[in-house]
């Protein structure tokens, strides 16, 4: 939040600070995670893929850490207004940033899984989606750090395009499916892997939400950006 | 009429009860120093209005201007209007004892007559209504009843008050005020002298006491006003910064000064 002036009571000035240094921190780790996750994935990095998954403890526990602190924070200092909005953002935007990371090291699983198969298969548009993602948690981390309603406003935007690209991943490994029964093992994880990353942008679209709360007091309209036609009645109608 | 809000953030006023108190660009002067800048606010009626602000900040001037108690103070006076059910009380014809029974007020200190529990009540009673001695006594239970104190004191009411701790005199001063069915309580920091306890039963009180009257409060502790009040005032060097629901107030203020002062980042 673009601040002028500080409180009064440093110690609270710095249990804040804090709450947003642990914040950018967790969020940075779970960036590394699913980074890593995407070049396991696109490189048949095992080695990378088992170091993700061996990651996402360190997530859990910072998890804990920040709830912990942020209870303290409300316990002892009863905060108000953008004091208030600030630690209880906090408290939901770290289960948000605890869930990305589950999905990213269940990427890294899933990336072992089809690496034990021993075939390839074009990667293309996972590879596009995943740049996507990463640059919409990259942007939802910095939005928080910076308590910056405008960027999470288009963090919030650009969740569309996200699911626009799973829907095309979706059909595109139906047809694999279909072509060729014996490729239902490795795109059924390859589904799952794009389900994981469209689940991660709108993690993130919740993460902006919070932090437009955070910052302005006001909430963002519900009708959000919703692309993901997949799990409409007619998978193949969508437009 | 000039809108009541018309220089503060503040929700349609549509949405909120008939006010018992309406203030028109009531201006106050101690001498020369201008210490209420134009306020115009309404007091709903049957809510408690919590007012907030920095000391100095004109919250308590305003409670006293409400039952014209400046009026002991030479050199003080007040411009604009006050309008309790339909009637300028700043008007040079009002009847300032008739007044002072339908405004109540307690004080930042509980300030019992050294006399007897049950004549501290009686004696407000008979200075504005003759009662039976039956009556008389039906009154004085009544107001320690709903000033949550009867059972402490049934049994001594011929007793001191000065005996009865902090929280209960402060609790009799209350009796006291209500025992002369005012429409509007005033409060002024009425639990800042009170230990934690006691202030909580104050304020319980408050929440029933809401119920038959109109209550302003001022208090310097926030977390007071977020528990009492239906809505908050926040005054600043002689203005009334702003005034919201009490949700709104503490969870995002409308006004960069209200957020500073509630968050304690002034100055």
């Amino acid at each position: 939040m673009p601040e002028d002036s500080k409180h009064i009571l440093s110690s609270f000035e710095a249990d804040l600070a804090r709450l947003r240094d642990m914040i950018a921190a967790m969020g940075g780790l779970v960036e590394t995670e699913l980074a890593d996750a995407v070049t396991a994935l696109l490189t048949h990095d095992s080695a990378i893929a088992a170091s993700v998954v061996e990651m996402d403890a360190k997530v859990d526990a910072d998890e804990r850490a920040i709830e912990q602190f942020a209870v303290r924070v409300l316990a002892l200092r009863q905060p108000v207004a953008d004091d208030l909005r600030q630690v209880v953002a906090a408290l939901k935007v770290t289960t948000d940033i605890e869930r990305i990371g589950d999905y990213a090291a269940n990427v890294a699983k899933r990336t072992l899984v089809l690496n034990q198969s021993g075939t390839t298969w074009p990667l293309a548009s996972l590879s596009q989606m995943s740049r996507l993602v990463q640059e919409s948690l990259k942007s939802t981390i910095d939005a928080i750090s910076e308590a910056d309603p405008v960027k999470a406003i288009s963090v919030w935007r650009a969740d569309q395009m996200i699911d626009d690209l799973y829907t095309t991943i979706f059909r595109e490994l139906i047809t694999y499916m279909m072509e060729d029964p014996r490729n239902i093992t490795a795109c059924t994880h390859l589904l799952f892997i794009a389900k994981n990353l469209e689940r991660i942008g709108d993690h993130a679209t919740n993460i902006a939400e919070l932090t437009y709360y955070a910052a302005t007091g006001q909430t963002l309209p519900d009708a959000r950006p919703k692309g993901d036609l997949s799990a409409s009645p007619a998978p193949g109608a969508a437009p | 009429m000039p809108d009541a809000t018309a220089n503060v953030k503040s929700e349609p006023a549509a949405a909120l009860a008939e006010p018992r108190v309406s203030i028109r660009n009531l201006d106050f002067f101690y001498g020369a120093t201008r210490a209420l800048k134009s306020v115009s606010i309404d007091f709903p009626d049957r809510q408690t209005m919590a007012m907030i602000g920095p000391s100095g900040c004109g919250k308590s001037t305003l409670l006293r201007v409400i039952n014209r108690m400046y009026d002991l103070y030479p050199g003080q006076r007040a411009e604009g209007e006050v309008i309790l059910d339909g009637e300028n009380i700043l008007a040079p014809g009002t009847d300032i004892n008739r007044l002072r029974r339908r405004v109540g007020m307690v004080f930042q200190k509980p300030t019992p007559f050294p006399k007897s529990i049950y004549e501290n009540i009686a004696f407000g009673v008979r200075l504005h209504e003759r009662l039976s001695r039956a009556a008389m006594d039906e009154r004085v239970e009544s107001a320690l009843h709903k000033a949550a104190l009867w059972s402490e004191v049934k049994d001594k009411l011929h007793a001191s008050a000065s005996a009865l701790s902090g929280g209960q005199q402060q609790r009799l001063c209350i009796a006291r005020s209500i025992a002369v069915r005012p429409q509007v309580l005033l409060l002024d920091e009425p639990t800042s002298a009170l230990d934690p306890i006691s202030t909580l039963r104050i304020e319980e009180l408050i929440a029933e006491l809401k119920q038959d009257f109109t209550i302003v409060i001022v208090t310097h502790n926030m977390q007071q006003a977020g528990r009492c009040a239906d809505r908050v005032a926040f005054f600043y060097l002689g203005e009334l910064v702003e005034v919201a629901d009490a949700t709104q107030m503490f969870t995002a203020p409308r006004e960069k000064r209200t957020q500073e002062y509630i968050t304690g980042r002034f100055g």
